[in-house]
C-alpha cells in the first residue's frame, strides 16, 4: 500500500542533474527518511513532489493517481527554508495558509484555534509574527502544516535551526501524527536521526539512488559480522578458524567472524582460553557509515 | 477564476489598506497638493508685486505732467536738485532713484535715463519701469498730435481661430468654449497621462518590493506548496491593482474637495492661479484668463465623463497590468541588492519615459499619426490614450487600442509568470535580463 510513488524521475537544471532516474516508493503510514549531503537532490525531489516543479522525466503517483495539482492540499509541506509574513497576526495568518490548502473560512479559524490550543499557543492569536521569538515561530510554521489534516507530511530538513526543545517537540509530533495514520517523509544530512525514526530510506547523492529500503535490512546487508566483547581477565594470544581481533581497548574487544561462522563459536572460543565475558553484541554499521562506504565505493569507481 | 487568487488578492488588498501608511499618504497627499498650490499662488502674486519704493526726479517734465493725469502710475516724482536726492533718496525711504535728463530733441526715439540704487533691481523691474516711462511719453506724443486714444484704439485688431464644426449636439457651446475644450483637453490629457505614469513607477514598484521581501523571507517556499505561482503572482497584482484604484478613487474625491476648501480660505489664490500651476504644458497664462469662471466649469461640465472615467480605468489596469507584472518578474530575480534591482528595471524606466515625453508631441497633435500610433502601441498606449481621450479620438481606435492591450496584458503575464516561478526559487545567484529570458523556456 503505498501513498507516493516515484518511476524513473529526472529533473536537469541547465547544467546539472539535480534529480537522476530516482525511483522509490513511500508505504502508507510510515516514517520515510530521505538522505544526503546537502546539494545531493533532497530539495528538488521534494520540490516535484509538492508540484512546486514538474520532473523532466519520470512519473509520480499519489494515492495512485498520477501527481496533479489537486494533490498538494492533502499533503503538508514543510519546506527547509521557511518564513512567515512578518507583519501579520499568528492567527489571520494560520488561516490564510489554511485557507489556501482549501479549507473553508468557518473550518480553518476553529481548526487553528484547536491546533494553537494544543500548543499551548492559543494566546499568540492576535500577536504579530514579528513579535514571537524564532523558537516560537518555529511552532508557528509547524503547526501551519499539518494545521489543515493532510495524509502525507513532507518535511525539509525540520530539524536544522531548532533548539533542543522543539527538536524534540517536533519529533513527539512525528510519532503521534504517525500513530494516527499520517505518512510522514523527511528529508535530513543528519544520518542519525533517521536510525531512530524512520523505517525506510533512500540515500542520495548527487541526484543518484545510492541506497534504498528498510533501515534494519540495510544495516544487516551492510553489517561486517564484527562483534563487541566486554570481558575480564586477557584474551588468548592467536586465533584461528579465521577469527579477526580488530581492535581492543581496555576490557573491550571486536572481532570479525567470518561469514560462515556463527557468534557461538566465538564465544565458545573465548570462554575455553580462560576469558570472562561481561558483555556481547553485534556491530551493526551505522547509515553513517554506510552512506560514507557506498558514497566513496561509487567515486572510486 | 482560480478561488485561491482571491484569497491572496484579498490578503494583499488589506493589508496594504489598513497599513497606517497607506492612510497617511491618502489623507495627507491632498493636502500637500493644496499647501503646493496655495504656495505657488501666494509666490506669483508676490513675485508681480513690487514692494520696493521708486522716486523719479524728471528734467523733461513731460513724464511727470502726464503721470498726474493717469492714476495708475505708480512712482513718486521728487523735484529736489538732482545731486542732493543721489545722497539722500535712501534716507528719505527710497529704494531706486531714476534721473531722466531734458530732452534735447522731443521727438527722439530713444531717451536714456540712470537709476539709483544700492541693491541691483531685477531685470524685469528694471523694464517694468521701462515701459511705464515709454508709455507716458507716447500718451503726451499722441496728445501733441492730436490723436485720440479711442482712434488708436479703433485700429487694433484680434483674431481668434475656432473649431467650424461644433458638436451639434451640444447647442449650448459657443465658439470661445469650444476652444476652452482644447485647453481643458490638453490640461487634462496631460494630468492623466502623468498619472498613469506615477502610477506605473508607484504601484509597480510596490509589487516589486513585495515579491523581493516574499522570496527574501521565505515565505514563498511555503505558499508555492498550497498555491501555483501563477495564481500567487496574479493574486499579488489583483490585490495591489485595488489598493491603486482605491487610492486613486479617494484622491478624485479629497482632492476637488480640499482646494475648494483652501481657496476659499486663502487669500489671494484665484481658481485662474491654481490652473496655471497645473498646465505645465502648452496652456499659456493668457488664454485662460479669457475665460469666466463660469464657462471653465461648464466646459468641464461638458466632457464627456461617461466615457472618459470607464476608459481611464481600463487604461489604469491595463498599463498596471503590463508594467507591475515586469516588476513583479524582477523582484523575483533579485536577492539582498536593491542596486540589481534598478539595474534591471532600467530598460522599464526608459520605456516608460520615452510614452511620458511623447505627451508632449501628442498633446500638441492629438488626432496626429504619432499620436494614433502611440495609443495604439501596447507599452505606450496605457499613457497615451487616456491624455487622448479629452480630444474625442475615432471610436475605432479606442477599441482597438483597449483590444491590443488588453491581449499584451495576457501576454505579459504568462511571460512574466514564467520568470516568477524559476526566480522566487532561485537564490544568491545574481540574474541578468539574458538568464531571465533564459527561464521563460524553462519545463514546469
Amino acid at each position: 500500500m503505498s501513498i507516493l510513488r516515484l518511476e524513473n524521475v529526472t529533473k536537469k537544471y541547465k547544467d546539472q542533474v539535480a534529480v537522476d532516474n530516482i525511483s522509490f516508493e513511500v508505504k502508507r503510514g510510515t516514517i520515510f527518511g530521505m538522505l544526503g549531503p546537502n546539494g545531493a537532490g533532497k530539495t528538488s525531489t521534494i520540490r516535484i513532489i509538492t508540484t512546486i516543479t514538474g520532473p523532466d522525466s519520470g512519473t509520480v503517483f499519489f494515492e495512485n493517481e498520477i501527481l496533479n495539482h489537486t494533490h498538494p492540499s492533502r499533503m503538508g509541506y514543510l519546506p527547509e527554508e521557511r518564513g512567515l509574513y512578518k507583519k501579520m497576526k499568528v492567527g489571520d495568518h494560520l488561516i490564510y495558509l489554511a485557507r489556501l490548502k482549501g479549507l473553508s473560512a468557518h473550518d480553518a479559524a476553529t481548526k487553528c484555534k484547536i491546533m494553537l490550543d494544543r500548543f499551548d499557543a492559543l494566546d499568540w492569536w492576535n500577536k504579530k509574527v514579528e513579535e514571537l521569538s524564532k523558537g516560537m515561530q518555529q511552532k508557528i510554521q509547524f503547526i501551519a502544516t499539518i494545521v489543515h489534516e493532510p495524509v502525507l507530511l513532507i518535511l525539509d530538513e525540520p530539524f536544522t535551526g531548532l533548539d533542543p526543545i522543539n527538536t524534540s517537540m517536533i519529533q513527539d509530533e512525528i510519532f503521534r501524527l504517525k500513530n494516527q495514520g499520517v505518512t510522514i517523509l523527511f528529508s535530513t544530512h543528519r544520518m542519525e536521526q533517521v536510525e531512530e525514526m524512520c523505517e525506510d530510506i533512500i540515500l542520495i547523492n548527487h541526484g543518484k539512488n545510492v541506497l534504498l529500503g528498510n533501515v534494519q535490512e540495510i544495516r544487516n546487508t551492510y553489517k561486517e559480522n564484527l562483534y563487541e566483547v566486554g570481558f575480564k581477565g586477557s584474551l588468548p594470544q592467536q586465533f584461528n578458524g579465521g577469527l579477526e581481533l580488530v581492535k581492543q581497548f581496555d576490557h573491550t574487544a571486536v572481532f570479525r567472524i567470518p561469514d560462515q561462522d556463527t557468534p557461538n563459536h566465538l564465544l565458545q572460543y573465548l570462554m575455553q582460553s580462560g576469558c570472562e565475558i561481561q558483555s556481547f553484541r553485534e556491530i551493526l554499521p551505522s547509515i553513517n557509515e554506510i552512506f560514507i562506504r557506498q558514497v566513496k565505493g561509487i567515486s572510486h569507481e | 477564476m482560480n478561488s485561491k487568487v482571491w484569497i491572496v488578492a484579498k490578503r494583499e488588498y488589506l493589508t496594504r489598506v489598513q497599513k497606517k501608511s497607506f492612510i497617511l499618504v491618502t489623507l495627507i497627499t491632498p493636502i500637500a497638493l493644496a499647501v503646493f498650490f496655495g504656495l505657488m499662488g501666494f509666490i506669483m502674486n508676490a513675485g508681480s508685486k513690487s514692494d520696493q519704493r521708486i522716486v523719479i526726479k524728471d528734467d523733461t517734465g513731460i513724464i511727470q505732467q502726464m503721470a498726474a493725469a493717469d492714476k495708475s502710475f505708480p512712482y513718486e516724482f521728487s523735484d529736489s536738485n538732482i545731486q542732493k536726492l543721489k545722497e539722500d533718496y535712501q534716507s528719505q525711504g527710497y529704494d531706486l532713484l531714476i534721473y531722466i535728463p531734458p530732452l534735447r530733441d522731443s521727438s527722439t526715439m530713444s531717451i536714456s535715463a540712470s537709476y539709483y540704487s544700492k541693491e541691483k533691481p531685477s531685470l524685469s523691474m528694471l523694464e517694468t519701469i521701462e515701459s511705464h516711462l515709454a508709455d507716458q511719453i507716447e500718451t503726451f506724443r499722441m496728445h501733441r498730435s492730436n490723436i485720440d486714444q479711442h482712434l488708436l484704439d479703433s485700429f487694433k485688431a484680434r483674431v481668434n481661430l475656432e473649431n467650424g464644426a461644433m458638436d451639434p449636439n451640444n447647442p449650448g457651446n459657443s465658439p470661445v468654449v469650444g476652444k476652452l475644450n482644447i485647453i481643458i483637453g490638453t490640461a487634462l490629457g496631460f494630468i492623466m497621462g502623468f498619472m498613469m505614469y506615477l502610477v506605473i513607477f508607484i504601484y509597480g514598484s510596490m509589487v516589486m518590493r513585495s515579491v523581493m521581501e516574499e522570496k527574501l523571507s521565505r515565505i514563498v517556499e511555503v505558499m508555492v506548496s498550497s498555491v501555483r505561482p501563477i495564481n500567487l503572482m496574479m493574486g499579488k497584482l489583483i490585490g495591489v491593482g485595488g489598493v491603486g484604484l482605491t487610492q486613486l478613487a479617494l484622491w478624485a474625491v479629497l482632492i476637488p474637495v480640499v482646494l475648494t476648501i483652501v481657496s476659499a480660505f486663502m487669500p489671494g489664490v484665484d481658481p485662474s492661479q491654481m490652473s496655471h500651476v497645473g498646465n505645465v504644458s502648452q496652456v499659456n497664462e493668457a488664454s485662460f484668463d479669457n475665460f469666466s469662471f463660469h464657462q471653465v466649469m461648464v466646459a468641464l461640465w461638458n466632457l464627456k465623463w461617461w466615457l472618459i472615467i470607464p476608459v481611464f480605468i481600463i487604461f489604469f489596469l491595463g498599463g498596471y497590468f503590463i508594467y507591475s507584472s515586469m516588476f513583479a518578474a524582477i523582484g523575483s530575480a533579485i536577492n539582498e541588492d536593491m542596486g540589481e534591482g534598478q539595474q534591471l528595471m532600467l530598460p522599464i524606466v526608459i520605456i516608460v519615459l520615452c510614452a511620458f515625453y511623447m505627451l508632449f508631441p501628442v498633446l500638441s497633435n492629438p488626432n496626429g499619426s504619432l499620436a494614433v500610433f502611440a495609443s495604439l502601441f501596447p507599452l505606450f498606449s496605457p499613457i497615451i490614450m487616456p491624455a487622448r481621450l479629452a480630444f474625442d479620438p475615432p471610436w475605432w481606435q479606442i477599441v482597438l487600442s483597449i483590444v491590443i492591450m488588453l491581449s499584451t496584458v495576457w501576454f505579459f503575464i504568462w511571460l512574466t509568470s514564467r520568470i516568477y516561478r524559476v526566480g522566487i526559487l532561485m537564490y544568491g545567484k545574481k540574474a541578468t535580463i539574458r538568464e531571465m529570458f533564459k527561464w521563460i523556456r524553462y519545463s514546469d
